[in-house]
């Protein structure tokens, strides 16, 4: 049943995209008329007008209901149809309270941090229009228009990492996260379109979820495994994941406000999102669940060991987020979707947290990211400290918080789950001792001990303007409190997995271990998260060791390596860029002039030759004329005697 | 229709013309009226085909507004000409991209009457090659055509124009010849079979030749159109027309010039000899695939800006020849509206390096960079065409390659999983280029003087990026009255295999009666 009030949200779906579209539209031709100040509030308050309108939609949403908005059909060729269609149903209303919620939080931050930027208009320009891509990522109705919105977040990513742009660096880094994105889409776009022909056999030329869901059962298991890996191609570039990760790390380039917003809790969730939403799918493919759960496994292990060693503020902060996006393939591989998107949801609250207060840092330090040079902040930017705190306590899943819930029931779902295993469950558990580890050595370092900035740099620290602490108040409750929505049975009915449920169904209730084991493993995680704190308090949070620690860094041969993040970098510049390059090097310099052109200028050249040489026939002699002719007759008598 | 009224489609192939003859009225000292007059000649028909826009009945597969009339009855040569769902809009990017062309050609201050007199010369031309359906008229237009361009990139190009007009005409001459002969022997083969001498396109559709004859037919038409395309191998007249081409001429060679290969294919080539196309096509697909890819390698290395583009044009033909090549619908209509996108991105792209050229006089990579701070109107109308022609999805570039990915998937998937790594391939070299141009510091002294777009210039990009988007958003329009044309097209290729069905594949007649 349809109410009068539920057709009025429908109607309402096309704006949360929309406005933020017009605002950056308008910013872009009145922006400069009208000022940067004004211009940064229409941006905020566009974001601020979509996250009321999604709080609304998601409210008046029926428990098992979808809301609908189709506003025309976007392409049509022979029996293929694409429609512009948008959808709200649970999975895209968590999705829309992170995107837009979270995303407003950050538009407001940013007020604060770019105010000094000379571009600060183009970069409201660029963030209302990732948002608007994002809405359509999640609230496209068909995996063509998710599609739209996957290449549209990757476009703004690629001009917000290069943000600052004067800077080849930044630009190259750009680049890269595009290029890289590339390489994924490819296998995306080969995804779509192995889904769109198979579905064609069966006389079905649309992509919207509806019918995929029911129709997808109709298609061979190899055909559906096919499909799942190519898509699962995009996502593992989208999502950082391995192979693809290495352009989140050079993405941390950009400002910090978007190294939040697009780098930390909504674009690089996409590639989760996307699984989740086609789980249907993922479900019938055993060996690609199988590939997510150890590819999401060994992502978040080899990114959190890399963490534990980098020196920059945002880089420790950006393998950390490789490594929860690991966690979520990790659950998405088990089967256990709605954990997967519950850890997206907490982690969008305490890694923007975290980006946010590190921004703040950065801010305070006039720009400095080295935690070498940092320390002892605690005194000048407390409300940054006591934010920070909280955020890192909600990663290392402390008891309580956000992390401790989403990541305790991958692990738990990890372990238990019939697609589980002890191994994936192990991996997840020594990892969470990891994250707890690099979390806490990065806020003893920035935090306490001496302040090791430079003289001129110290003079000026102070705390951000409430723009600013504001947002990473907030973050901050949300980091305790958003996982207790999805809290275990133990401790209350949470709601989150009856929210859930009419997207994903119920998932293998049955295969639940005990409750007893349930509560043995989360001590076990529990255990090695204090360990991991502990370690980190005694390598760098004791004011003795930490000035000498802090000093030297970068250690031994197997610090090194991981400081350099295994190589990798190097391994695919030299496996992959250089021979392309140097193929494309040989083929436009060499082979094209010299081969293809070379021929063409033979023909022309020996034209030239044998004209030479028939110039000499035209000898104006009429007697030679004479005889060709006499030649030729002959000749073609000849040709005719011969036919009959 | 009265002999002696001139018809609406007639009145466009007139119009610019009519303004070249007007043209030699004006002192040549007046530049600015000369200007003045070829803009508004160019306009008019501009409007003119908006108006037959407007009239065109988008259900109809037929040709509309057909015209004609006896031209040489001895030989049976007559004057008919028509537009139908696949030639509208070819038409239209013609009328379109011309004013703008003339618009930039501000800088040209040689012989500027000249210069105007071929430019609507080249627009007749192009004009008569989309419209003529008497296969003597279009050979009469193809070759018409190849009169301006010459001129206009030997006598207004750069410091190797000689060369590069020389090679573009003599590689296009070469095709054509053979092409002759091939509508030559169609028309005494029409006779043969129906006792009356014609060059009737239409007509000749309807002379199902059998296949041993089709094959050479259709190499002759074949070889034509894949030099003007142009088909890897045959591309290397492209990068040195381009590059020596003054920027009007090769905005015009690469939006419009080169779509005539490719509508050659689907007007002529492909409908008239279905059974040899269908042989022919492992083969034409195969060197379509490898102009996406190899287009796009080589247009990484390049270091002048228009030769980059210019072997980008390779490779997005190369995706237009794919579509073409397998015979169904999203093929067919994802190709003309490749077609459609390359001609606007592609023309845009030459008109901005055009543009930098007037004020820097070079257009190698390594003289700029760091040029948003200093230019930023041009960098963020550059930065939108270059992601048009990089294919995001929400401009132009992703429909037509979309569709003729799903097209081809079809039939080729092997192939077209190749031609599919183009979105990787045109990502690394276009966004290479814009950050070498675009990001960066300003490192070129030469560079800090520039100055933005002017009011001019907004003028002639603005209408090119409003359709860059508004392709990519509402693509309906346009293959909504594609549609009935491209149907038919099938037929025809279809309708011979039926009859003479020793060739061609079980797969492509099911798709077609689908699509039916």
């Amino acid at each position: 049943m349809v109410t009068p009030m539920q057709t009025f949200a429908a109607d309402l779906l096309r704006w949360i995209p929309l406005i933020p579209l017009l605002a950056s539209i308008l910013n872009i031709f009145f922006g400069d008329r009208w000022g940067r100040k004004n211009a940064g509030l229409l941006a905020c308050a566009a974001v601020g007008v979509s996250f009321a309108l999604s709080l609304y939609v998601v409210a008046l949403l029926p428990a098992e209901g979808v809301f609908r908005d189709t506003v025309y059909t976007w392409i049509e060729s022979g029996s293929f149809q694409a429609q512009f269609s948008l959808q709200v149903d649970a999975l895209t209303a968590v999705m829309l309270v992170v995107v837009t919620g979270i995303g407003f939080l950050i538009h407001i931050y940013s007020l604060g941090y770019m105010t000094h930027d000379q571009g600060i208009i183009r970069f409201f320009v660029y963030l209302n229009l990732f948002v608007f891509f994002m809405l359509l990522l999640v609230m496209g109705d068909n995996l063509l228009l998710l599609f739209v919105g996957w290449e549209g977040v990757g476009l703004c990513s690629y001009l917000l990492i290069g943000f600052w742009y004067h800077d080849s660096q930044n630009a190259i880094a750009g680049n890269k996260a595009f290029i890289v994105n590339r390489i994924g889409d490819f296998g995306f776009v080969l995804g779509i379109l192995v889904l769109v022909i198979e579905l064609g056999r069966l006389g079905i030329w649309t992509l919207d979820f509806v019918t995929l869901q029911s129709h997808i059962h109709h298609l061979s298991p190899e055909k559906i495994t096919l499909i799942s890996l190519l898509l699962f191609a995009g996502a593992t570039g989208k999502s950082a994941q391995i192979p693809l990760f290495v352009w989140l790390p050079d993405a941390m380039a950009g400002p910090t406000p978007v190294s939040a917003l697009i780098h930390a809790a909504t674009m690089v969730t996409a590639g989760v999102y996307m699984t989740a939403r086609l789980h249907f799918l993922f479900a019938l493919a055993p060996f690609t669940l199988s590939l997510i759960a150890w590819i999401g496994a060994a992502t978040a292990f080899f990114a959190a060991t890399v963490a534990l060693a980098q020196t920059d503020i945002k880089r420790v902060l950006a393998y950390s987020t490789v490594s929860q996006l690991g966690y979520m393939f990790l659950a998405v591989g088990v089967g256990a979707f709605s954990a997967a998107i519950f850890h997206l949801f907490t982690h969008a609250f305490f890694k923007a947290c975290l980006f946010l207060g590190s921004g703040s840092v950065i801010h305070a330090l006039g720009g400095e990211q080295d935690m070498r040079k940092m320390g002892g902040l605690k005194t000048y930017l407390p409300k940054t400290y006591w934010t920070y705190l909280i955020a890192a306590l909600a990663i290392a899943g402390a008891p309580g918080t956000a992390g401790f819930f989403s990541k305790d029931l991958i692990l738990w779902q990890a372990f238990s789950s019939p697609r589980g295993s002890e191994v994936l469950w192990f991996i997840g558990w020594i990892t969470a001792g990891m994250t707890a580890l690099y979390m806490f050595r990065q806020f003893f370092i920035v935090f306490h001990g001496q302040c090791r900035a430079e003289a001129h740099v110290k003079a000026h620290i102070h705390e951000s303007p409430g723009v600013m602490t504001v947002p990473l108040m907030i973050l901050a409750f949300g980091s305790i409190f958003a996982g207790w929505l999805g809290a275990p049975d133990y401790f209350w009915h949470a709601p989150w997995e009856d929210w859930l449920r009419p997207v994903f169904g119920s998932v293998h209730e049955a295969d639940h271990g005990s409750v007893t084991t349930e509560i043995r493993l989360m001590l076990r995680t529990l255990a090695i998260t204090a360990v991991g704190i502990l370690v980190a308090y005694w390598a760098y949070g004791r004011a003795a060791t930490l000035a000498q620690r802090a000093a030297s860094l970068a250690g031994g041969a197997p610090y090194r390596l991981l400081l350099n993040k295994y190589y990798v970098d190097e391994l695919y510049d030299r496996l992959v860029v250089r021979p392309f390059t140097g193929v494309s090097g040989w083929l436009a310099q060499i082979f094209d002039p010299a081969v293809i052109d070379g021929a063409v200028n033979g023909v022309a050249a020996s034209v030239r030759g044998l004209s030479g040489k028939w110039r000499a026939m035209q000898s104006g002699d009429v007697q030679h004329y004479l005889i060709a002719f006499v030649a030729g007759a002959l000749a073609l008598l000849a040709y005719y005697l011969g036919q009959r | 229709m009265s002999a002696i009224a001139i018809g609406d489609l007639s009145l466009l192939l007139v119009l610019p013309v009519l303004g070249g003859a007007a043209l030699l009225f004006i002192p040549r000292r007046r530049t600015a009226m000369l200007f003045g007059g070829a803009m508004v000649f160019s306009a008019v028909a501009f409007l003119w085909s908006i108006k037959l826009l407007i009239q065109f009945d988008g259900r109809l597969a037929e040709m509309q507004f057909v015209e004609r009339a006896a031209w040489v009855p001895a030989y049976g040569i007559e004057y008919i000409v028509g537009v139908d769902g696949i030639s509208l809009f070819l038409v239209l990017l013609t009328t379109f991209l011309t004013p703008l062309s003339i618009l930039a050609s501000w800088s040209v201050k040689e012989k500027v009457k000249e210069y105007l007199f071929f430019m609507l010369l080249l627009e007749t031309g192009m004009l008569g090659a989309f419209v003529a359906l008497d296969l003597f008229l279009f050979y009469v237009f193809w070759e018409v055509m190849l009169v301006p361009m010459y001129f206009l990139i030997g006598v207004w190009g750069g410091p190797r124009r000689i060369y590069a007009a020389l090679k573009f005409v003599v590689f296009t001459m070469t095709g054509s010849l053979l092409m002759l002969v091939a509508i030559i022997y169609l028309a005494v083969r029409q006779a043969e079979t129906s006792q009356v001498l014609s060059f009737d396109l239409l007509r000749i559709y309807d002379l199902h030749l059998p296949f041993h004859e089709q094959i050479w037919l259709f190499l002759a038409f074949a070889l034509s159109f894949a030099i003007k395309v142009p088909v890897f191998p045959l591309h290397t007249w492209l990068p040195d027309a381009h590059v020596e081409a003054p920027t009007a001429g090769s905005v015009i060679l690469a939006a419009i010039l080169l779509k005539l290969g490719t509508y050659g294919f689907l007007r002529f080539a492909l409908p008239l000899f279905p059974d040899a196309a269908r042989v022919a096509a492992p083969f034409f697909i195969g060197l379509a695939v490898i102009g996406v890819i190899y287009g796009a390698v080589v247009a990484m290395m390049q270091a002048d800006i228009k030769r980059l583009v210019a072997y980008s044009s390779v490779s997005h033909l190369g995706f237009v020849m794919l579509g073409l090549f397998v015979f169904n619908v999203q093929g067919l209509q994802g190709g003309i509206y490749q077609m459609l996108s390359h001609g606007l991105s592609t023309g845009a792209l030459f008109l901005l390096v055009g543009m930098i050229y007037d004020r820097r006089h070079t257009r190698l990579i390594q003289d700029f960079g760091g040029l948003w701070r200093q230019i930023p109107i041009f960098s963020a109308l550059l930065l939108v065409v270059t992601f048009s022609s990089i294919g995001l999805p929400g401009l132009n570039g992703f429909v037509g390659e979309f569709l003729i990915l799903v097209g081809a998937f079809k039939v080729v998937p092997g192939w077209t999983a190749l031609a599919a790594s183009g979105v990787v391939l045109g990502a690394v070299y276009m966004l290479w280029m814009f950050r070498r141009v675009a990001f960066g510091p300003l490192t070129h002294p030469e560079n800090e003087k520039l100055r933005d777009l002017d009011p001019r210039e907004i003028l002639i990009l603005a209408p090119i990026v409003v359709l860059i988007v508004v392709m990519g958003v509402y693509p309906r329009p346009f293959l909504d009255r594609m549609k009935p044309a491209v149907d038919l097209t099938l037929t025809r290729m279809g309708a011979t295999q039926v009859t003479a069905s020793a060739v061609g594949s079980g797969a492509n007649r099911e798709l077609n009666a689908d699509e039916r």
